[in-house]
């Protein structure tokens, strides 16, 4: 017996288009989810007024970690900019190195080696990985299967061995700078990058088993948190949460950069966008970034530079120009809007996270209606990062 | 700064249909400011409580920035605090170690006191990163708090940006000699300098809409 | 799709400035306030642009204005444009614009954001007034270029005594040649 909501309950909406609401009523309640709460990965919280059950609704509150980056980095020049640009993305940092090195990269007019673009590529997929296996974690979490996020865990540490190796740092990695890469992969690489490629195929098949294929999970997301595919482009949906709707969006093979032409792969859609469809196309794309990672590895030219012939950065000032450099991350499209003006410092930067989007319009939208215990599993299906929110 | 609604003096009908007033500042909290509680038995009673103290660091799972990435990692069995006798809880009440995790912006410093006001005494308060020692590479930024200890009364700092996971646990393993020694007296510190650190905080924190003290 | 060709056609029905442009799929326009709806709205159902990606401002205090870039996509011809528009930036109080919230319900974040950091006000865009990101912030908005955030930051939050900064360019130029000024 499914369960049908008493809409005799709810409020009427006044003039201005906003909800009639008496919280001094006792009929509605005001309940906050957050700042922190486990599969969230950063501070974020949910304003939800409920009635009985049921969430009438829901505003997002945003900016516990907000650090002003944009205005900092108009004070630093711009190799000072790029320590600091990782960290806005917390659990998965590489994508903004990337996206400020393309982006100054291409208004200083310099082309970075072939060699570099296969190592930047092999680190976003390394970092995709991460994201997505941090995710599963978090989802299954939600829903209370704790066992998840022990495994999933364990194996992201694996691979942030390999990025240990690989940049020297676990987290922060500071690698990819504008002109190229700081390093060539050390010796013994391929090796060990196997190794923990084949236990992360050996954890996914029991997360497998033991996440999609348990009956508690399926009856609790199946069905639920349902993205009409109307809205994807209304509330600018992109990522693995447009792709579980059914409308193939993939940055990498609509507007291909770095070295993905070369990469053979296809896009991993589902057709009924509910919170599991959403964690199985999850699932696929990490076996999918898994088979890239072999396949960098394989076509990748082992000798040649790894920086372009990049000016004294102590003096570097590009001529004026703006541009917009995006790549597809885990969560969906990730841009960065720069505008030089002739100085040795940025005018303006301007990240655009996938999850300003998902998390602010679209989950205010989805959650009325939403029985209170699945506001979690909802709100870590979208897979927000709440600090590029805020940035 | 006006307070939102459910947080003002008015009168309110119960369930009875009594009518009555409430003050939710007021009311809802202790009125009193925190004490100094000294060590009241005698010294080979209070190494006991120490060590047992110290043997069972409740963390509360408060990640407030950063940081809170590389705690994840403790929990699992690679790196496992368990067996340090360290959990992660997710109430104030059932915690008496809060670790900031990185840097404290001003929405998410009103958030920690509030939390650390909640936990019950003897409680230890760790700094993580550099960013709680003199603000970090977010030194100039308008929203980042520079000094934690200014606002928090801190036991112990962790540096590194960010701290490795086995640097977590030697940072615990300090923190434990330190209470063993009866040196971890942060609550008394806060509760002795009170009228100070609320001084600081207010200052930064300019909409102010919870009690002096929120236990 | 050739930019080039579509802003020809634009140029036909709209009165639009010069097309700078950046790479082949991606270009920049500047456009007069009063025809931004319109073109959004010819963009979106007649070209094929529906992705709005980003709406931001930059401030170019030197010049008194504010440049507002709102950026498409097509993702079927794989481009985008990106729509600039001037507005005026008043000494004190807010630059206003309009709103279109109900081209893209999404948009009405970026709004919100903007209002906030920046001082430019979408009269009519859902919560527009509210606060997003700061809390009890009681400056000028802070991504201005007028407000200076180290100044903020040194008067606001104690700092800790001890803290060596050193501008890398000088810096360089005294370890190596100590002796030239």
């Amino acid at each position: 017996m499914s369960y049908v909501p008493d809409r005799s309950q709810y409020p009427a909406k006044n003039a201005d288009g906003t909800l009639d609401i008496d919280l001094t009523s006792g009929k509605y309640l005001k309940l906050w989810q957050g700042p922190n709460h486990p599969g969230i990965t950063g501070n974020m919280s949910v304003e939800l007024t409920v009635c009985g059950d049921e969430v009438v609704e829901g505003k997002t509150h945003v900016g516990y970690l907000h650090r002003g980056f944009e205005k900092l980095m108009e004070r630093r020049t711009f190799i000072q900019c790029f320590p600091i640009v990782c960290r806005i993305c917390v659990p998965e940092p590489d994508f903004n190195e990337y996206c400020y090195a393309a982006a100054v990269e291409e208004l200083a007019g310099i082309q970075s080696p072939v060699r570099s673009d296969w190592i930047r590529t092999l680190i976003l997929e390394m970092g995709r990985i991460n994201s997505y296996m941090m995710y599963l974690g978090g989802q299954a979490g939600a829903f209370g299967l704790g066992v998840i996020a022990q495994w999933t865990t364990y194996v992201r540490d694996l691979m942030l061995d390999r990025f240990e190796e690989l940049t020297g740092a676990r987290i922060y990695h500071m690698f990819i700078m504008p002109g190229g890469v700081r390093d060539g992969l050390p010796e013994g690489f391929d090796g060990r990058m196997e190794e923990t490629l084949r236990e992360m195929e050996r954890t996914l098949k029991d997360v497998y088993e033991v996440m999609f294929c348990n009956a508690v999970f399926k009856k609790r997301s199946i069905g639920v948190g349902v993205i009409d595919p109307d809205w994807l482009e209304d509330y600018g949906v992109t990522g693995p949460n447009a792709r579980a709707a059914g409308v193939a969006k993939d940055v990498r093979k609509d507007q291909p950069y770095l070295v993905y032409p070369e990469l053979d792969f296809a896009p991993v859609t589902g057709q009924d966008s509910d919170i599991y469809t959403r964690a199985d196309v999850r699932r696929r794309d990490v076996l999918v970034s898994i088979d890239l990672i072999r396949q960098i590895l394989a076509k990748m030219p082992r000798s040649g530079p790894l920086m372009a012939k990049v000016p004294n950065v102590l003096h570097w000032k590009i001529p004026q120009g703006e541009t917009y450099i995006r790549g597809e991350c885990s969560r969906g499209e990730y841009g960065y809007y720069l505008v030089t003006d002739g100085s040795g410092y940025p005018r303006r930067v301007n990240v655009r996270g996938p999850s300003y989007t998902h998390a602010m319009a679209l989950l205010e939208r989805m959650i009325v209606n939403v029985n209170i215990s699945d506001v979690a599993g909802l709100m870590v299906s979208l897979h927000t990062y709440p600090p590029e929110i805020e940035r | 700064m006006s307070m939102k609604p459910e947080l003002m003096k008015r009168m309110v009908k119960g369930p009875d249909g009594v009518e009555f007033e409430v003050e939710p500042l007021r009311d809802y909290y202790c009125e009193a400011p925190p004490t100094v509680m000294p060590a009241a038995y005698s010294k080979i009673v209070e190494d006991l409580f120490n060590w047992a103290r110290a043997e069972s660091l409740w963390i509360l799972g408060f990640g407030t920035g950063c940081g809170a990435i590389e705690m994840r990692p403790l929990m699992t069995p690679r790196f496992d605090a368990y067996r340090y006798g360290i959990q992660w809880r997710p109430t104030p009440r059932q915690a008496n170690l809060l670790v900031i995790s990185g840097y404290l912006s001003v929405k998410t410093l009103k958030r920690a006191i509030r939390a650390y006001e909640q936990m019950q005494s003897p409680k230890y308060v760790v700094g993580l990163g550099s960013c709680t020692i003199n603000g970090g590479m977010y030194w100039d930024s308008y929203n980042t708090i520079k000094r934690l200890d200014d606002y928090l009364p801190v036991d112990l700092y962790i540096t590194g940006c960010m701290p490795r996971p086995e640097a977590l646990l030697a940072g615990f393993a300090d923190l434990k000699k330190l209470i063993k020694a009866g040196k971890g007296e942060g609550a008394n510190q806060y509760a002795a300098n009170f009228a100070w650190y609320k001084a600081n905080q207010k200052r930064v924190i300019h909409d102010w809409d919870m009690p002096d003290y929120n236990w | 799709m050739n930019l080039r060709e579509l802003y020809n056609r634009l140029k036909a029905l709209f009165p639009l400035g010069d097309l700078t442009e950046q790479r082949p799929d991606l270009a920049f326009v500047t456009l007069p306030a009063e025809f931004l709806r319109p073109t959004l709205l010819h963009l979106r159902d007649r070209a094929g642009f529906t992705h709005l990606v980003l709406l931001t401002a930059v401030d170019w205090l030197e010049e008194g204005r504010f440049q507002l870039t709102y950026l498409l996509s097509n993702r079927s011809q794989a481009c985008d444009i990106g729509l600039r528009v001037m507005i005026d930036r008043p000494a004190s109080g807010l630059a206003t614009m309009e709103s279109i919230h109900d081209i893209w319900p999404t948009a009405a974040t970026y709004q919100r954001e903007l209002r906030e950091m920046f001082g430019i006000d979408f009269p009519g865009s859902p919560r527009i007034d509210e606060e997003f990101i700061l809390e009890g912030w009681n400056d000028i908005p802070p991504y201005r270029r007028d407000f200076d955030t180290l100044k903020y930051a040194e008067a606001s939050y104690n700092q800790r005594p001890g803290r060596e900064t050193r501008d890398p360019a000088t810096h360089m130029k005294q370890q190596l040649y100590p002796g030239e000024a």
